[in-house]
Order: C-alpha cells, then sequence, then structure tokens
C-alpha cells in the first residue's frame, strides 16, 4: 500500500557507460561510515569524491536554489552540490551527484527532485542524479545493487557505529591526547584495505574485526574522571553532520563533556521495521512483508554480534538492540508513528536517560515536521515521567546564529554540572 | 571585616551592560546602562570604573549574558550562562520562589525552580521581548515611559499576534490606521508579550505559585506586570517584583564568582579585552564605496531621475491630487496637468492618519487661496492601507489597490519598465511586467516584513537618527554579512556581529545589503539577478537611503532607476491616476467643509457570527460612519445578500451540522481539527450507526485557542496544529465518554498521486495530544487507515472492541453506512461545484480556487479570505472541490504524495485550462509541505500565463494586508484580460 509508483519519469540515467568515466560526488552525512561507503565504491570501480564544503558559501548556493521554508538538510546538500559544481573542481559533464533516499510522508522523500530542480535552475541539467535507497525506488543501469554491494554497506555502517560509539567513550578520557583519533582513522584504512580484498562483511570476519576493534580502543590508556555525559538525538542529517549542527560534538568536547551518538543502524533497522509494520496496520502484500522480515532479520543478527563484542568488554557501554529500543516507547508512541525518525526518536532519548545518560539535546532543522510530534512534542511527557532530566531542542537553519544555539548549549551544561555534583 | 573578597559580576545582554560588586553580602556598586553595541569597550570602562572601588585587593569575577560569552573568551573571565545565574541569585534571595520571569533585551527566560527543575529561554524567536517593546513604542511616537503610562488607562484589549514581533506589528499597523488609541495599543501590546511568554516559553507546563518577575521591562512597566498578573491570575502575594531587579543576574554571576579562584589583577583583563577591541571580523563584505569620487557619480547619475516642481504662485488651472495613506507614512502629492509637483509632503502618521491628512489638505487650500490665480483640485485618489478610512473621511473621487498606484508612477519615469520594486516602512512589494501589463506581483510574506522600519528601530536603540544611521555605512570599510533571513533573526546575527566587535558603520551596511538581500532572495525569490529584468525602478522610502540603494545596485550588478521622488511614488501614482480618470468635479471636501470637520472614533464588537469581529467605528462631522476591522459585510443590517457561490461556507455549514442523532447514553466526542474536516462526513454516519450522539468540538476562535494554549509543546508548528489543544479542552468541557481522535499516516486513494499520505503532523497530531493533555476521559486515538473498507471493518473491530462491547456485524453496518455517508459527501460538493462553475460562466464572474488544504474552511484559520473573495463578485472554489470534479492525476516533477497537496496540483491544473478561473494559494505558516508544493504550482501556472498567488496565515486575524493582495490580484486579472483584448486586436486588425 505505501508502495511508490513512478511511471516514465524525466531524468538522466547512470548509464553503464558514465560509470567508467564519471566521478560521483557524495554528501558527507556521517564522516566515519561516509569515509567507508566511499571507500567500498571506489573498490567497486567508481570514481568518487565525498564532499566537505561547509561554511557561508554552501549556504548561499542553497537559500539560491531552494525554498525559503524547505528544510535546512535539503538546503545544505543542495548548496553542497552545487557549490561543487561550480567550483570548476569537477568536469560537470562528467559528474554524477549520489544522495540517499529514504521515502515516507517526510519531506526528506522530495530531496532528489529538488536537487533535479535545482540543478536545472543553476545550469547543470546534464548531471545525473543517483538516489540510494532500499525501497527500488529509482534504478540506474550504470549503479547496481548487487547483494555482495548491499552487504558491504550494510557492514559499513556497522564499522561505522562501532568506531563512532568506542571513539566517543574513549576520546574525551584519553591520557595521550589524539590517540583515539589515530586508532580511528587507522580502522577506516584497515576495513577499506580488507574491502579491497573483497573482504570485511561476511559474519565471522566482521565478529573478528567488531573484537579487534574493541580491544584496539580498550587499549588506549585512559583516565576516567567524572564528566558530564551528553547525548545527541534528533533529525538524522543534522544530528550526525557537522556542517548542519555546527559541529556540535566538538563544541560540547571542548566543554570538557563525553558525547553520546546513537548509532544510525537502528535507524536502518526502523526503516524496515516501520514496512512491516504498515501492512499489520493497513494491510498489504505478504511477500513484501515476508522480505522485510528477512532484511530487518539481517541486520538485526549483525547488531547481536556488535553488542556482545562491545560487552565482552568491561571498559565499554554497549548500545541497546533495536528491539529494546522498541520496547520503551509504547508507552508514548504507537509504532505507526514512522514519518521522519518517528518513534525511533523518542525511543532513543528513552534508550539513553535507561543508560543514565539524562542531559540530552534534541536537535532539528527549522520547522521540522515531524520532529513537532516525536521531538517536542514528547518531551514534556519524557520530563513528567523521568526525574533530573536535562532535555533541550535546538531548531538549526541558515538564520539561526551559533552564539544563540551555544548558549543554550551552555545553559543545560550548567545545569547538568549541578547534577554531576 | 577588612578581607572579605570582592566579587564582581557583569552581565552583557544584547543591549545593555549591567554589574553588580559585592563585599560580603552588600552590594557596594552597581550600574546599568546601554552599550550601543559597543560592548567591549563599555566592559573595559566599567572595569576601570571598578578597580576605583576595589583598588588591588583581590577579586573573584564572572560574567554572563548573550554578549558576556564573547567577551569572556576575549578577557578570560568565567562564564556563567545566565538563565543559571538568574537561578543563582533567586535561590540566595527569594528561596520560596516557584518560577521566575525574566524579560530581556532580546531574551525571555523561565526557570521552574519547584518540582522538575527547568531553565528555557526563546530560541530562534525573539518576539515578546523588550526589543519589540521598543519597537513598538517608536511605532506608537512614544517614549518608553510614555507607553507604560497610557497603556495604564486603557479600556480595551486587542488581538495582538503573540509569535513574533514582525507578526504583531502588521496585526498593530491596521489598528493605528484605524484610529484605535494609543492606551488600548500599549496595553493590547503588553497583553501580547504576556501571551508569547506563556505560549513560547512555557510550553505546557503551567505557571503557578510563587512567581518572580525581573528584567528591565518587568521593572519599568508597571501596566505589564498588571498584565502578567491578571494573565496567571496570581496572587498580589504570589507576584514577586524583587528590587534590584534589572540588576538580578549580574547579582547571579557574582554570587557565582565566590566559587572560582581568585584573582588580583584587574588590569590583566583588561588589557588582554583591549588587545582583542580590534579584531578583523570574519565574514565581511566589500564597501558599499570604496572611495568619495565613487559616490559623487552614483549621486550624479540618480539627480537624472528628477521631477519638476513648480511654484503654486506660478500657476493657473487645473490640479490633481494622490494621497497616500501608507502603514507608517502618510504621502501627499499635488501636480499640474503637466506631472509638475506643487505640493508634496512626506510624513510620519504616528497612527493618526486622518489629522495629517486633514492638516495637509487645509494647507492645500491656504495655499490656493493665496495664490492670485485660480487654481481647481479636478480629482483626487487615494491608496494605501488607510484607503478605505481617508476615502470616507473627505469624500475622495478615486480608491487605487498601492501596487497599481506604483505602476502608474513607475512608468512615468522608465516607461518600459519590467521591474519596479518599493521598500516601504514595513512592506515590500514589486511586480514583474509582461508585455506591459502586470504579470506577477510579490509581497512580503508576514515572516520577513518590517524592511524600513526596522532599520529605523534599529538605528534608534543604538541611539542614532535611522538617516544618520544609514549614512554611517556608505563607507564602511568591511561590512558585517548579516545573512539574508527575516529581522528577527537579523537581530540575533547583529548580535553575533556585536560580539565579534563590529563598528556601527560596519554594521550599518550590512544591514542596508541584508534588507536588500531580503528583498531580492527571500521576497522575489529570483534565481539569477537577470530574472528581475533590466529597467528596474526602485521606489519607498527606504531606498531614499542611499547605502539602500547603493547594496541593491550592488547585488544585482546593474544600475536602477531611483527616482528623486523615491519616497512619494504611490502618491504621486495616484494624482496620475486622478489626471487620466478626472470627472467633471471633485467630490472632495472643499475648505468650508474642512473647517467644520470632526470625527470620532468609537470600538465595538459585531456579534452576527462567530468571529467576533473587534469593529472600530469613526463617525464623522457630517454623521457618516466608516467601520473598519470587519470580516464580513454581516454588520450591516439591512442590505439584501447577493446571490453568493462560496463553497468555503458551503462545506463549513454542511460538515458542522452533520451529527443529528442524540443519546444521553452513549456520547462520543470528535475534535472538529486538521483532517476531521475532511473525515466527519465518514465518522458521524459510522458511530451513529453505532448508536453515538456525536458532539464535535466547539467553533474556533481566539479564545478556544488560547484556552488549549498552555499545552502547545512545540510553538513552530502550523497554526491549525496548535488549534486542536483548544478543540479537545472544549470537548474535555463537555459530557462524553470518549474523544475519538485517531492517527492516520494514510488517506483515501484518490488516484491523482503516487502515495496518499497525511502530513506528518495532521497524521500524527493525536499523539501529541495524548502526551500532553491531562485528560479523565478516555481518548481513541489508535492507527487506523480508511483505504481498504474490508480492512478497516477488521481493524475498527480490533480497536473499538477494547473501548466498548461491540460485534463484527456491528462494525459491519457501520461501516456501511459511513462510506456511504462519506460519498455521498463528494457527491454534494461535486454538484455544488458544477453549478458555480455554469453560474460564473453565465453570469461572466471570475472564479477562484483557493489551492487549500480541508481544515482552510474553519474561519479562525482562514480568517475570512473566501468571504474577502466573494465580496468581489467573485466564485470560490477550493482545490478538493476541483479535484472531487475532475479526478485528474497531474504530473509533476516532485514527489507527488501527499492527498491534500496532491489536490493542489489537480486545481492548478484545472486553472491553466479555465479561462475566468485563478488560484489563490493558502499557505498556513510552518507548512513545510507547502514549501516544496507552492515552487511546483507556481511554475505550472506561470508556464500557462496564468498567475500565481499566495497568501501565508498565521494567527493574524487583521485582513488589511491580504485585502492589498486580492485586490492586487483582481488588478492583475483585469490587465491580463485587457492586454489580451490587446494582443488580439493587434493580430486581427
Amino acid at each position: 500500500m505505501s508502495d511508490f509508483q513512478y511511471k516514465n519519469e524525466e531524468r538522466i540515467i547512470f548509464t553503464k557507460e558514465m560509470k567508467k568515466t564519471y566521478k560521483i560526488l557524495i554528501p558527507n552525512m556521517l564522516p566515519i561510515h561516509f569515509e567507508l561507503l566511499r571507500n567500498i565504491l571506489i573498490v567497486e570501480g567508481y570514481d568518487c569524491d565525498l564532499l566537505k564544503y561547509e561554511g557561508e558559501d554552501v549556504i548561499k548556493e542553497g537559500l539560491k536554489y531552494t525554498h525559503n521554508d524547505m528544510c535546512y538538510p535539503c538546503l545544505l546538500v543542495v548548496g553542497q552540490f552545487i557549490y561543487a559544481l561550480k567550483s570548476k573542481k569537477y568536469d560537470v559533464d562528467k559528474t554524477a551527484l549520489l544522495i540517499t533516499q529514504t521515502g515516507g510522508g517526510c519531506r526528506a522523500s522530495n530531496y532528489i527532485h529538488i536537487l533535479r530542480k535545482a540543478l536545472k535552475k543553476a545550469g547543470f541539467p546534464q548531471i545525473p542524479v543517483i538516489s540510494i535507497n532500499l525501497s527500488g525506488l529509482e534504478k540506474n543501469p550504470g549503479f547496481k545493487f548487487s547483494i555482495p554491494l548491499i552487504k558491504k554497506l550494510a557492514s559499513a555502517l556497522l564499522y561505522g557505529d562501532m568506531i563512532m560509539n568506542l571513539y566517543n567513550q574513549t576520546m574525551p578520557y584519553e591520557i595521550e591526547k589524539g590517540s583515539s583519533l589515530k586508532l580511528k582513522d587507522r580502522w577506516v584504512l584497515n576495513l577499506s584495505n580488507q574491502y579491497k580484498n573483497s573482504t570485511g562483511f561476511g559474519k565471522k570476519i566482521m565478529t573478528k574485526n567488531f573484537n579487534d576493534i574493541v580491544s584496539d580502543f580498550s587499549n588506549i590508556k585512559i583516565n576516567k574522571t567524572k564528566k558530564v555525559r551528553v547525548g545527541i538525538v534528533g533529525e538524522i542529517y543534522v544530528k550526525y553532520s557537522s556542517t548542519a549542527n555546527n559541529n556540535i560534538e566538538k563544541f560540547l568536547h571542548k566543554e570538557n563533556v563525553e558525547v553520546i551518538i546513537p548509532g544510525i543502524l537502528n535507524f536502518i533497522i526502523f526503516k524496515a521495521d516501520n514496512r512491516i509494520v504498515d501492512i499489520d496496520l493497513y494491510g498489504g502484500s505478504k511477500i513484501k512483508k515476508y522480505i522485510c522480515v528477512e532484511f530487518k532479520k539481517y541486520l538485526e543478527d549483525l547488531q547481536k554480534i556488535f553488542i556482545d563484542s562491545i560487552k565482552k568488554n568491561k571498559n565499554f557501554k554497549a548500545p541497546a538492540s533495536f528491539e529494546e529500543t522498541k520496547k520503551g516507547v509504547l508507552k508514548y508512541l504507537n509504532y505507526g508513528v514512522k514519518m521522519g525518525e518517528g518513534w525511533l526518536l523518542t525511543a532513543e532519548i528513552l534508550e539513553l536517560i535507561n543508560s543514565n545518560i539524562k542531559n540530552i539535546i534534541c536537535v532539528q532543522p527549522f520547522g521540522c515536521l515531524p520532529n513537532h510530534i516525536v521531538g517536542k512534542g514528547m518531551i514534556r511527557k519524557i520530563l513528567n515521567n523521568n526525574e533530573n532530566v536535562n532535555i533541550i531542542t535546538i531548531d538549526y537553519d541558515p538564520g539561526a546564529t551559533k552564539i544563540n544555539q551555544e548558549n543554550r548549549i551552555k545553559l543545560m551544561l550548567a545545569s547538568a554540572k549541578e547534577n554531576l555534583k | 571585616m577588612e578581607n572579605l573578597i570582592y566579587k564582581i559580576g557583569l552581565d552583557v545582554g544584547s543591549t545593555t551592560i549591567k554589574s553588580v560588586v559585592l563585599k560580603g553580602e552588600e552590594i557596594i556598586f552597581k550600574s546599568y546602562e546601554r552599550h550601543k553595541s559597543m560592548a567591549v569597550q563599555k566592559t573595559i570602562e566599567l572595569l576601570f570604573k571598578i578597580k576605583q572601588i576595589i583598588k588591588n585587593n583581590p577579586f573573584t569575577i564572572s560574567i554572563t549574558g548573550s554578549a558576556g560569552l564573547g567577551i569572556s573568551q576575549k578577557g578570560n573571565i568565567e562564564f556563567v550562562q545566565e538563565v543559571y545565574a538568574t537561578k543563582i541569585a533567586a535561590l540566595k534571595y527569594k528561596k520560596d520562589v516557584d518560577v521566575v520571569i525574566e524579560l530581556g533585551g532580546e531574551d525571555a527566560k523561565i526557570l521552574f525552580l519547584s518540582g522538575n527543575k527547568e531553565v528555557r529561554m526563546n530560541g530562534s524567536c525573539a518576539g515578546g521581548t523588550g526589543a519589540f517593546i521598543d519597537q513598538m513604542a517608536v511605532l506608537l511616537k512614544l517614549t518608553l515611559d510614555e507607553f507604560n503610562e497610557v497603556a495604564l488607562k486603557h479600556k480595551k484589549i486587542y488581538t495582538i499576534a503573540s509569535r513574533c514581533g514582525v507578526f504583531a506589528k502588521s496585526d498593530i499597523q491596521p489598528l493605528i490606521n484605524q484610529g484605535a488609541t494609543k492606551s488600548d495599543l500599549a496595553a493590547s501590546i503588553f497583553q501580547a508579550v504576556v501571551n508569547q511568554t506563556i505560549a513560547g516559553l512555557a510550553q505546557g507546563r503551567q505557571i503557578k505559585g510563587k512567581v518572580m518577575f525581573l528584567g528591565g521591562p518587568l521593572t519599568f512597566f508597571e501596566e505589564l506586570k498588571n498584565r502578567f498578573k491578571e494573565t496567571l491570575k496570581l496572587e498580589e502575594k504570589n507576584a514577586i517584583f524583587p528590587e534590584n531587579s534589572q540588576y538580578f543576574i549580574a547579582l547571579g554571576a557574582s554570587l557565582y564568582s565566590a566559587s572560582l579562584t581568585e584573582k588580583t589583577n584587574i588590569d590583566e583583563i583588561i588589557e588582554s579585552l583591549k588587545k582583542q577591541e580590534k579584531k578583523e571580523i570574519k565574514t565581511s563584505l566589500s564597501p558599499l564605496f570604496k572611495t568619495e569620487e565613487e559616490y559623487i557619480d552614483f549621486l550624479k547619475r540618480h539627480k537624472k531621475s528628477d521631477v519638476k516642481t513648480k511654484d503654486i504662485n506660478e500657476y493657473s488651472g487645473n490640479c490633481f491630487l494622490g494621497i497616500d495613506a501608507g502603514s507608517t507614512t502618510t504621502k501627499i502629492v499635488l501636480i499640474t496637468k503637466d506631472d509638475e509637483i506643487l505640493y508634496s509632503k512626506y510624513l510620519s502618521n504616528g497612527g493618526e492618519v486622518v489629522s495629517i491628512v486633514l492638516n495637509c489638505l487645509k494647507e492645500i487650500y491656504e495655499k490656493i487661496e493665496n495664490s492670485k490665480n485660480k487654481i481647481t483640485i479636478k480629482s483626487a485618489t487615494v491608496t494605501g492601507y488607510g484607503e478605505d478610512l481617508i476615502k470616507h473621511a473627505f469624500l475622495v473621487d478615486f480608491g487605487i489597490v498601492e501596487t497599481v498606484a506604483h505602476l502608474k508612477a513607475a512608468r512615468h519615469f522608465v516607461p518600459d519598465v519590467d521591474f519596479v520594486i518599493d521598500i516601504g516602512g514595513q512592506d515590500i512589494k514589486c511586480f514583474k511586467l509582461k508585455y506591459g501589463a502586470i504579470d506577477s506581483i510579490t509581497l512580503n510574506e508576514a515572516c520577513s516584513s518590517g524592511c524600513g522600519s526596522f532599520l529605523e528601530t534599529f538605528a534608534t536603540a543604538l541611539g542614532y537618527s535611522l538617516k544618520d544611521f544609514v549614512k554611517k555605512g556608505l563607507f564602511a570599510k568591511s561590512p558585517v554579512d548579516l545573512g539574508s533571513r527575516c529581522t528577527v533573526f537579523m537581530n540575533s546575527s547583529v548580535k553575533q556581529a556585536q560580539k565579534d566587535g563590529a563598528s556601527i558603520e560596519d554594521i550599518s551596511a550590512g544591514l542596508s545589503t541584508s534588507i536588500v538581500k531580503n528583498a531580492i532572495y527571500k521576497v522575489i525569490r529570483a534565481k539569477s539577478k537577470e530574472e528581475l529584468g533590466k529597467k528596474i525602478v526602485v521606489q519607498g522610502g527606504t531606498f531614499l537611503n542611499d547605502a539602500v540603494l547603493r547594496a541593491f545596485e550592488k547585488e544585482l550588478e546593474i544600475n536602477v532607476t531611483r527616482p528623486s521622488i523615491s519616497g512619494l511614488m504611490g502618491a504621486f501614482g495616484c494624482a496620475l491616476y486622478a489626471k487620466e480618470n478626472q470627472k467633471e468635479s471633485s467630490t472632495i471636501l472643499n475648505l468650508e467643509q474642512l473647517k467644520n470637520f470632526s470625527y470620532t472614533v468609537k470600538t465595538a464588537t459585531c456579534f452576527k457570527c462567530p468571529n467576533r469581529c473587534t469593529l472600530t467605528i469613526n463617525t464623522f462631522s457630517d454623521k457618516q460612519t466608516f467601520v473598519s476591522g470587519n470580516k464580513c459585510d454581516s454588520y450591516k443590517k439591512d442590505e439584501k445578500p447577493k446571490e453568493i457561490k462560496n463553497i468555503v461556507d458551503f462545506k463549513y455549514n454542511l460538515v458542522t451540522n452533520l451529527p443529528k442523532k442524540t443519546n444521553k447514553k452513549r456520547k462520543i466526542g470528535i475534535p472538529l481539527v486538521l483532517n476531521m474536516y475532511e473525515n466527519i462526513p465518514f465518522w458521524v454516519p459510522f458511530f451513529e450507526e453505532l448508536n453515538f450522539e456525536v458532539v464535535l468540538s466547539d467553533t474556533s476562535n481566539k479564545k478556544l485557542y488560547e484556552m488549549g494554549q498552555y499545552t502547545i509543546p512545540s510553538d513552530t508548528a502550523c497554526y491549525p496544529a496548535k488549534l486542536v489543544h483548544g478543540h479537545i479542552e472544549s470537548l474535555l468541557k463537555k459530557d462524553v465518554d470518549f474523544i475519538f481522535y485517531p492517527s492516520m499516516t494514510y488517506n483515501f486513494d484518490e488516484h491523482i498521486s503516487d502515495n496518499f499520505y497525511n502530513c506528518p503532523i495532521v497524521a500524527y497530531y493525536p499523539e501529541v495530544i495524548k502526551a500532553n493533555v491531562k485528560t479523565d476521559k478516555k481518548l481513541i486515538i489508535d492507527p487506523i487507515g480508511l483505504n481498504n473498507k474490508k480492512f478497516f471493518e477488521k481493524k475498527a473491530f480490533e480497536i473499538f472492541n477494547k473501548y466498548f462491547s461491540i460485534t463484527k456485524n456491528e462494525i459491519k453496518n457501520a461501516s456501511n453506512k459511513a462510506y456511504e455517508g462519506y460519498l455521498k459527501y463528494k457527491q454534494k460538493i461535486v454538484e455544488y461545484t458544477k453549478d458555480a462553475i455554469e453560474f460564473a460562466n453565465e453570469k461572466n464572474k471570475n472564479i477562484i480556487i483557493l489551492a487549500d488544504k480541508p481544515y482552510h474552511i474553519d474561519p479562525e484559520i482562514n480568517h475570512g479570505i473566501d468571504k474577502l473573495i466573494a465580496s468581489f463578485d467573485s466564485v470560490v472554489l477550493t482545490a478538493d472541490s476541483i479535484s472531487f470534479l475532475t479526478n485528474e492525476k497531474i504530473k509533476t516533477t516532485i514527489l507527488n504524495q501527499w492527498s491534500y497537496h496532491a489536490r493542489l496540483y489537480t486545481a492548478a491544473n484545472f486553472v491553466t485550462k479555465t479561462k475566468n478561473a485563478n488560484l489563490l494559494h493558502i499557505v498556513s505558516f510552518g507548512c513545510g509541505i507547502d514549501a516544496i508544493v507552492s515552487d511546483e504550482i507556481k511554475e505550472m501556472l506561470e508556464k500557462n500565463n496564468k498567475l500565481y498567488t499566495c497568501i501565508k496565515i498565521d494567527e493574524i486575524a487583521n485582513l488589511g494586508a491580504v485585502r492589498i493582495r486580492i485586490r492586487s490580484m483582481f488588478a492583475a486579472i483585469e490587465e491580463a484580460k485587457k492586454n489580451k483584448k490587446q494582443i488580439k486586436e493587434h493580430i486581427y486588425v
């Protein structure tokens, strides 16, 4: 019932020919994950560049080519692409763009279309845009999803989550400054090399890699002082992209805070889970449900290995599994709430509180529709049900100034520090 | 006690700097002054003063405030977050306080100290703060003291939008023009601040117990205190206004510093601040003028667009009068038959437009009398916000819409002009011309207005006159890049610039550039500068400032024409119109009549319909009255209504009268909100078949909204969503067993889109209600879909069986009735639509299709726009009525997956194919999906030479601005008709 039907759209197809000669530009949405993702694509024979442009000029281009009231992530992604294309660094007749597409009732499902519109207006109608999605939305002969590729990409997300998680647990306490960062970079390189040798994504090797990553991070010398711990949840792009969130992680680290950011894997499982729930609530194809159930199971199996390998080490706290995260939220929302981050956002807040992380920042683009419900809409109830919880919400958009945002964070940190005593 | 350490607390806010020095428990020094955006310098001066007192004794110091963060880094002083500082002070001095409300220059904060401790401050919105009151005082031409004094004498409170300063302003302006008293306005503004604090900050948490009020505004404004006390229903003993309230935060900082390490050398801090004082700012623009010569050339070039003036004593013959009664200024021009100016005036009206025009007219008549020659005012035209009022008061011959007036004037200077932009005190108006007709009109949306007057308020706040302030920017070396969003955000950007130590010159030039960018990229939404055209005329008072004009030319990289009478163009255009349309003799009051002219202003409330409009009644000396503030004409008793086709009205009546059955024992309440406007025809027969009495929530109005305001968690959600809270409150007061408001991800598949989603707000707002509204009634919000009847029956049984006993068969019967009922409803809509189209074709009327959502039929949401359009002798239809009729799926370049929005494409497509149809897009502020849709519809329409008009609505209850847009739209439709005829004639000749 929620399947898309796309008929004869007019779009530039990414052909097999293009694969050989084109450069693919990818927006950098999660630093570690996307680094791995790019390296996988390079191994697959694509020529790719990860875009790291940020700042005023990117925003300017975004403002020029998207509607005033469009959400900030859309504006940034469009701005970043157009800025890159105008930079003369790329041959615009031999460049393609890659963007993720989630589908669903949130505006994000339209980013790709708005991007194409913007490209036309900016004078780059010839540029093909490749959609990465799990719904079989748009197909391109030059960019095919084989099962091994999907497995590789899934493994990259898990590795990314793990490195991010352990890095965040280690870095604030490291004795030798920079040692966690070095290790992080080393593992990104190591994994990329594994992909090059067509390995790294089977269950067995993943188990080994997970264990090795955990053990490497646990070998970093730390001094576990008592620090304020702050969890970050929110709209997926603003939550992870430093371009969008004015580098909130760095700011918090400077304020002597341990930052906890829930990984992306649960979001992917959430998207699969939605499709299953949807069929239960509104009817739909049994075959589709079966596929989704299988895909979800595959990811959850990997998640179990992931969690177990962290649990084995006493120094680290493992994140909660998808099912655990999902359980707690029913008191707040029904599982049908699926648009955007849906019930998962609320569930992540609850999960953080459960793990005794009571300082939480919920970030979102200004005017984010789903977050009126699952973010801001649930906070009152969360505060009523939980003691000493300290949540703030911060809106991001081109006009919001860093000083206001940091001021608000400082305020929450002041209370957090008091609670720490 | 010699060895008690000095504790220094500094509080550097957006506009002021406060300090407190404590010795032990005793305040030995305190100060409060405006820093005029020279925060660092003032801090240094202040520290010098403090040094005189504390000498070389050890001390502790901390700094707080929005500008304090930057200074703390520069001077290496410990920063303490200001709300936290407030909390420290509050706990120290008033231990039993439950809530602290603090209003500052640009910040508003609320602290909950008892129970679950919480601190909140305003986010991206700076509305409802001290700066807002400053701005409003300027608007009313009152000093802050006077403002407070008149407010104390108020008799009536008007509803003024409380969300943001810009909105409030557009509410107040028309009230001023309608002659509302300053007393009532000032008090209403305070009330708006109170509402903003409660809605924006408390966000659902009730303010009760002992409340302490802090900050400048709450120290100085007695009436603001009263408003708070009254609104929060606080007893005298529970409302605490402490001494030293304006120093309270500095006091907190001072107390906080006690926990820090001692320092001994205050000079060290001063030195490091001095070093930072003149640091370069990162983002800066190139100067407006690099050299004096450049400026002189620029002036010479613009001198060319001059209008000749003529001494009235040397003229004889007919003359023509133009009056532009604008929102903040009144402009009057008298011209000769050769378009020379005999007399002109540009005056700030400060709320008294009638007496200003009266005085000018008297002056003109005197001049005419004193002249030796015979001069006759042959005809007169008026335009602007005050058009109706002035037309009635002085019997002016013609009233025209502003856009038409401005176009007339622009053509006088550049006959083949293809783009006109007018930046006035409050509005940006611009229109593109194609083949000599108005092609599109753009007015600033409510969220980005305030252009000219913003500059003025800012200048005043910094202690300069507007002229001086803007002038300062002309030769600024590195203008600050202040971004290009709405003025409220600009405030924060300026704050940031101040923090970075930008000079007044650079800020001034930056603001001039921002206004220009705002106009080009926000209002006109130009993708490229070429899009605007080649022959551009700029006008409006704001362009009289060379810095703004220069910034505009720099941004577009072309030279534009600024007539020397840039500020008078509306009036000049009116005079030209008067000349072109002159009659035998003018009806305008003569000198004799003017001498006897007097008028009084009264207010009243109209009870003819649920809108409860506040009417302002002007009574003139000839006993004629002029009523404004009305949304429709129903206040007039005796006039026979014309035949009107307005489907909005039809649907609203249809939907609200659906429940028929009564049953004292079984009652189910349904809130008439969002998607329920669409689904009521389904659910009423459903529940009535199940032997329920269906009780709908009360009619929407401001009161109902305010009733639910305290549970709204996200203030930036759309108004239709925020209204839900009031509807639920109204149901809670009724005798119902259940409240039914299901979550609905999907709609019916109408086969006009790729998917049939509701937007996230419509789909899941029931969840917000469940989580935020306390209720003793059973709330049924389970997710359900209606598209698949069989599946619906299965699910409906599962769901309702949880709440009351029911059989599968009963569900089946109810479901049959429900689907039937919905179908019948759709058929009725289709019939009415067909009728209306036929009616329009027969009677040769315009059809205006509101590109709207189902909930826009709520009069509290649409503010009577439908009735306004109908009053222009047009047929009103809606997006759903057209899409029910045609059922057409439209190919779009974007993902067409929301049902309600899919109907907009279908409606737009219908308009492109229907000669007498035009579209008006109604957007509720905050509708994210419309951001995607509006560009798409606009393209569809423009490709087919149709006009795209979009109106953004929110809580704003005044139709003044909307009226202009709609009149402009009709003027453009008329022009297009004429123009088509001309083209046709060309072909056939």
